[in-house]
């Protein structure tokens, strides 16, 4: 198993980089994760689509797709892609320590 | 007299009745099916029309033809399920009671969720998930004159996940075929990071599409489509110009659950992944693509879980517990053209490997390779689905749980055991 230090902490991550021990996760340690994703401040809106991500996969065991983002009313499709360019869900997933979104097949 | 209602006479719905009029007695269990339509379609079908190989008519049989004795068939559209009464509520105005219901009323495509895709409709934008839509692409396609072609994948999950890989590459087999491959450019755009959702296969069939001259454009989200300009554009600014585009648009559950205030953002039944029981409500299953299992959307999934449903369904009436027996296994293959065609086989746990199946090593079809056998499988199956699957009957050698015999982890391959 692969591990990755952020700081003083050393974490648990697959192949990709996203934390396998969700219990690992520290706020410091998603802001670390977030500037090698290329975001150098998590702000107020960040946090809030990181902490809504964390209690869906509570609930659900998976994290909630774009739509979903988007239909809970927490934050539009277009603000996502501003706050986390490139693939947003997959990134704010990793940010907060859930493993990488599979989509179904 | 206890009363069992199933929504949908598709596959799951077909499938089940024909197990269970079977299993339940008649003299204390009465059957009713309803659907808005007596169509049943080979689904699998559709994605020969654009090419010329079937038509509609060919696919296509009465679904009464399809049902048991000593069963009603109601054909009308549904308006609710009300599952505080235990009633359905039917747009004609009648009201069907049941003791316990099966949801299976499969999911549609819902081309109006993306802004700017219904402008082009049937004019430079098709899809093939519909009988209609299908034949409309292949009248196209006839006298398309060369240009780019954008075959796109709008969000997941959908219906048969394969399928737009399986017309992409059957683009480019008949366009070779014909020697126009030259004038048309083809292009995969898809929300997925790679060509399919497990890093093995994704990796198997990204190679495929590279080595046939697909270009692939990954992590697109389209926010709208120009249909004046022909572009789709990306959440993220990126664009992506067609001269056809031959969409796979958002697919959905059924209105009907939406309208029961049942389902999830995508109008999915929430379900019980292993016993498939609805989340929550105790006399209520579901099977097939009218469920939000993260399993693939596919006739060989509903077959699959209609095995473990059946005996579920009868242990809950015994007042028994339920069996977790629902792995997420599905089976499919994907047609390359040129008599050629893939086959994987996976579930919830275990992405498809390459091996053999059914039996390990003698096989006689290889997992995720191309071969001819499976294209002569792949055909097969239209013969298996109506005379055997939907009838309910087993289909020999493949169990409803997936087997590991015969599969092989590649020892470079990304991912990892789970």
């Amino acid at each position: 198993m692969p591990q990755k230090n952020y700081g003083a902490t050393t974490v648990d991550v697959d192949a990709e980089g996203y934390l396998t021990d969700f219990s690992q996760w520290t706020r410091e340690i998603a802001s670390a994760v977030a500037r090698e994703e290329g975001i150098a401040e998590l702000g107020p809106a960040h946090w809030k689509v990181v902490e809504f991500m964390q209690k869906e996969f509570k609930e659900n065991g998976q994290a909630p797709s774009i739509r979903r983002l988007n239909k809970s009313g927490v934050i539009t499709t277009k603000e996502l892609y501003e706050l986390f360019p490139g693939g947003p869900v997959k990134k704010a997933a990793k940010i907060a320590g859930l493993k990488k979104p599979e989509g179904c097949v | 007299m206890r009363k069992l209602v199933i929504l949908g006479a598709g596959t799951g719905g077909t499938v089940m009745v024909n197990h269970l009029r079977k299993r339940l007695p008649r003299e204390e269990w009465a059957i009713t099916v309803i659907d808005r339509d007596n169509e049943h379609y080979y689904q699998p079908g559709f994605l020969f029309i654009p090419f010329g190989f079937y038509t509609k008519k060919t696919i296509l049989k009465p679904k009464s033809k399809f049902l048991p004795k000593g069963v009603e068939f109601v054909v009308t559209e549904i308006d609710r399920i009300n599952p505080g009464s235990n009633e359905v509520i039917l747009q004609d105005g009648r009201n069907v009671g049941y003791d316990y219901l099966i949801v299976a009323t499969g999911a549609e495509i819902v081309p109006s969720e993306t802004p700017g895709m219904l402008d082009g409709w049937r004019e430079t934008i098709f899809d093939f998930y519909t009988p209609d839509g299908a034949e409309a692409l292949a009248a196209k396609l006839k006298t398309f004159p060369g240009g780019t072609i954008v075959v796109h994948v709008n969000e997941t999950p959908i219906k048969c996940p394969v399928a737009p890989l399986e017309f992409a590459f059957f683009c480019d087999a008949c366009l070779r075929r014909h020697g126009k491959r030259d004038k048309v450019e083809i292009v995969y755009v898809t929300p997925l990071s790679g060509a399919f959702t497990k890093p093995v296969a994704s990796q198997v069939l990204g190679n495929l599409l590279e080595k046939k001259k697909i270009r692939m454009v990954t992590d697109f989200n389209a926010e709208h489509i120009d249909a004046a300009a022909r572009k789709i554009v990306c959440y993220d600014g990126r664009e992506v110009p067609y001269d056809l585009l031959v969409t796979v648009p958002t697919n959905m559950g059924s209105e009907m659950i939406e309208r029961s205030g049942m389902g999830d953002e995508f109008r999915f039944l929430p379900t019980d992944p292993n016993t498939l029981r609805s989340k929550k409500y105790e006399n209520i299953f579901a099977l097939g693509d009218a469920t939000d299992l993260p399993t693939s959307k596919a006739g060989s999934v509903a077959h699959f879980q209609s095995e473990i449903l059946v005996e579920n369904l009868l242990r809950a009436i015994e007042g028994k517990e339920l069996k977790p027996d629902f792995d997420g296994h599905s089976n499919c293959f994907v047609e390359m053209g040129r008599g050629k065609a893939i086959l994987i086989d996976f579930n919830y746990d275990t992405e498809p490997l390459p091996g053999r199946f059914p039996f390990p090593v003698i096989g006689p079809m290889p997992l995720l390779k191309p071969s001819r056998l499976n294209h002569w499988g792949k055909l097969a199956f239209r013969w298996v689905y109506w005379h055997m699957l939907l009838r309910g009957r087993k289909i020999p050698f493949v169990p409803a749980r997936m087997n590991m015999a015969g599969k092989k982890r590649p020892d470079n391959a990304p991912g990892g055991l789970k």
